[in-house]
């Protein structure tokens, strides 16, 4: 196996690498849970802790492999959210299999999201740098608004849909109410487990480092490294900026899948799809190196789990000030020049050091 | 045997200068043409228009015959024209080898799907893909540093890789805009080695820009200056670069 891995090519033993780390992850945690190792706390964050390597990792490949910021990407996430949920409850009682149920409503949440990333990447890709962050930002927080005045019933008439109040639904009396304002979804299945989100996360890895290490992804790559360059040698730039756009809002749309059949209640606030949740997204991106995914993914990691292991000791009032000095330490040694400097010289995995070696 | 490219009264303004204007030219295939003339006059503009970077608001262009004026970047690489910069424009991040990968972007094709799902077909055109790309580095001598970033080239190998790269395409014509700025002359030497080694082994057109004397009369068989956007003077390089008025304009006394 060892020596199998040796004789790979470079990229493939890397993303083989990347795809071991997630299945040990799986099977220690899922071995602490079975031996009671693993508090109630820590259990009810492993599919938000998908979720989250799911999205930085998605994110990385519109930031890091296309090279454009885009401050929207938890839009995405609760369109994939709202319209999966809204599926699994409508059929609820109709099917009954939770795997197969949840599979459509993955289908649902991916193809809604994509839908949503060329409509909203059409225009917004014809910016580019700040304008194009400040754009997907007002995006992302339209679609979180919007979610948030949506009223949705059904009686035996049919959907009844309302941007007021349920009292404008006009529904007969056995009417039910499914989406509800800014009460948002209620009595969703809770269909996700960990192992699902596990596999949705190897599934995300698998597209996303595959089509790095590709024809598509070769000219997305060159597009954002010099987009005159990659015109002048014929590759077309508009189609392989919204193909990465798009695939990365789809894979949103999944985590968004992942994190509502994980909740009862699923509502739309600032801190799981707005501003905050797109920032914390782009920091885990920016600090697992833009770029790497297998860093942002470890990244994912443990930002998400540093405040709620640090919630329980006495220093709790700290946790935030803690994970704020956490953040400009690891700024610090991903970019700052003196801190490159030491890392080639001291430290073996400076990436430089091993090309100027070969 | 009709010209290869055939350019008739090309111009554009940008506000109220006129940057080229009533600009002809006339290539023959296989043919090595010069285009000379002092900063300013409208060199590279004339690159940018006929590779699409701005469109034209009076004349044609013909490239085998077919009419290739206004047409789109992407179109016209696919007509078969690739390009250098002055200022070189590689894939700083993406490896030597990958650079000149994405430039036979378009000669060789597989799915999307193929890609991700590493389909058969996906395994085969990378090789092939692999297979050309080193062909192509070989020949510029860069398949030593094939895994290098292309950042990390030095600067007289980024740019051959830049031509090795545009070679990709598969052209029909090759314009060469300065390839030799900011080359010591043995690099210079080198450089219009290889340009005529291009021009013979891959039956290439080419066209370029240049400032450096030596490489303009030693390679290239017809010159055309420009000066304020006009076409001073053209036709064999020996007797443009005598002419009196492109001595005043250009060479100096």
């Amino acid at each position: 196996m060892l020596k199998k891995l040796k004789t790979m090519k470079k990229t493939t033993r890397s993303n083989m690498i990347t795809y071991g780390i997630v299945i040990a992850a799986f099977i220690i945690l899922q071995t602490l849970t079975y031996t009671g190792n693993l508090s109630s706390l820590l259990q009810g964050l492993l599919v938000p802790l998908c979720t989250y390597v799911i999205l930085a990792v998605s994110l990385n490949l519109v930031v890091g492999i296309l090279g454009e910021l885009s401050l929207g990407h938890a839009g995405f996430m609760c369109v994939g959210a709202f319209s999966s949920a809204f599926f699994s409850k409508c059929m609820r009682d109709v099917i009954t299999v939770a795997p197969l149920r949840f599979f459509l409503a993955l289908l649902i949440g991916i193809i809604v999201a994509a839908i949503f990333g060329i409509i909203i990447g059409i225009p917004v890709l014809r910016l580019k740098g700040d304008y194009l962050a400040i754009v997907t930002l007002a995006f992302g927080e339209i679609i979180k608004n919007l979610v948030n005045v949506l009223f949705i019933g059904v009686d035996s008439n049919g959907f009844h849909f309302s941007t007021k109040d349920i009292m404008d639904l006009n529904m007969e009396a056995d009417g039910t109410v499914i989406v509800n304002g800014p009460q948002g979804i209620t009595g969703t299945p809770k269909d996700s487990t960990f192992l699902i989100g596990t596999i949705l996360v190897l599934i995300t890895l698998f597209i996303v480092l595959n089509l790095i290490n590709s024809r598509d992804g070769r000219a997305i790559m060159a597009i954002r490294d010099n987009r005159i360059a990659a015109e002048s040698i014929g590759i077309n730039v508009t189609k392989y900026k919204l193909m990465a756009f798009t695939v990365s809002a789809a894979l949103a749309g999944a985590a968004g899948v992942l994190y509502s059949h994980n909740l009862s209640t699923l509502s739309a606030n600032t801190n799981n799809f707005g501003y905050n949740m797109s920032i914390s997204i782009l920091v885990f991106v920016v600090l697992g190196g833009i770029g790497s995914i297998r860093g942002s993914m470890i990244a994912a990691v443990i930002l998400t789990l540093l405040p709620e292991l640090l919630r329980g000791y006495s220093f709790s009032d700290y946790r935030m000030l803690i994970y704020a000095i956490v953040l400009i330490l690891m700024m610090l040694f991903n970019w700052a020049p003196k801190a490159i400097e030491w890392r080639e010289k001291y430290l073996s995995f400076g990436k430089r050091k091993k090309e100027a070696v070969k | 045997m009709a010209a290869l490219l055939d350019v008739k009264n090309l111009g554009i303004s940008f506000g109220g200068l006129r940057a080229v204007n009533g600009f002809d030219i006339s290539i023959e295939k296989e043919e090595l043409y010069g285009l000379i003339g002092p900063n300013g006059a409208g060199k590279t503009t004339v690159f940018n228009l006929l590779t699409g970077v701005y469109k034209p608001d009076s004349g044609k262009v013909l490239l085998d015959g077919q009419d290739i004026t206004g047409k789109k970047t992407i179109d016209i690489s696919k007509e078969g024209i690739a390009r250098t910069f002055q200022n070189i424009r590689l894939f700083k991040q993406l490896s030597v080898l990958d650079n000149v990968k994405a430039g036979l972007h378009n000669k060789h094709h597989y799915s999307t799907a193929a890609g991700i799902l590493r389909l058969p077909g996906f395994r085969r055109v990378e090789k092939e893909m692999d297979e050309k790309a080193m062909e192509l580095l070989k020949v510029f001598d860069l398949e030593q540093e094939a895994h290098l970033t292309a950042d990390n080239l030095p600067y007289g190998k980024q740019r051959r890789l830049e031509i090795a790269r545009a070679l990709a395409t598969e052209p029909k014509l090759l314009l060469l805009d300065e390839p030799a700025a900011g080359m010591n002359p043995n690099e210079t030497g080198e450089l219009m080695d290889m340009i005529r080694f291009v021009r013979e082994n891959f039956h290439m057109t080419i066209l370029l820009i240049e400032h450096d004397m030596k490489l303009v009369s030693g390679i290239c068989e017809r010159l055309t200056v420009l000066n304020f956007g006009e076409v001073l003077a053209h036709g064999k390089t020996s007797d443009v670069l005598n002419d009196p008025q492109v001595i005043t304009a250009y060479l100096g006394e």
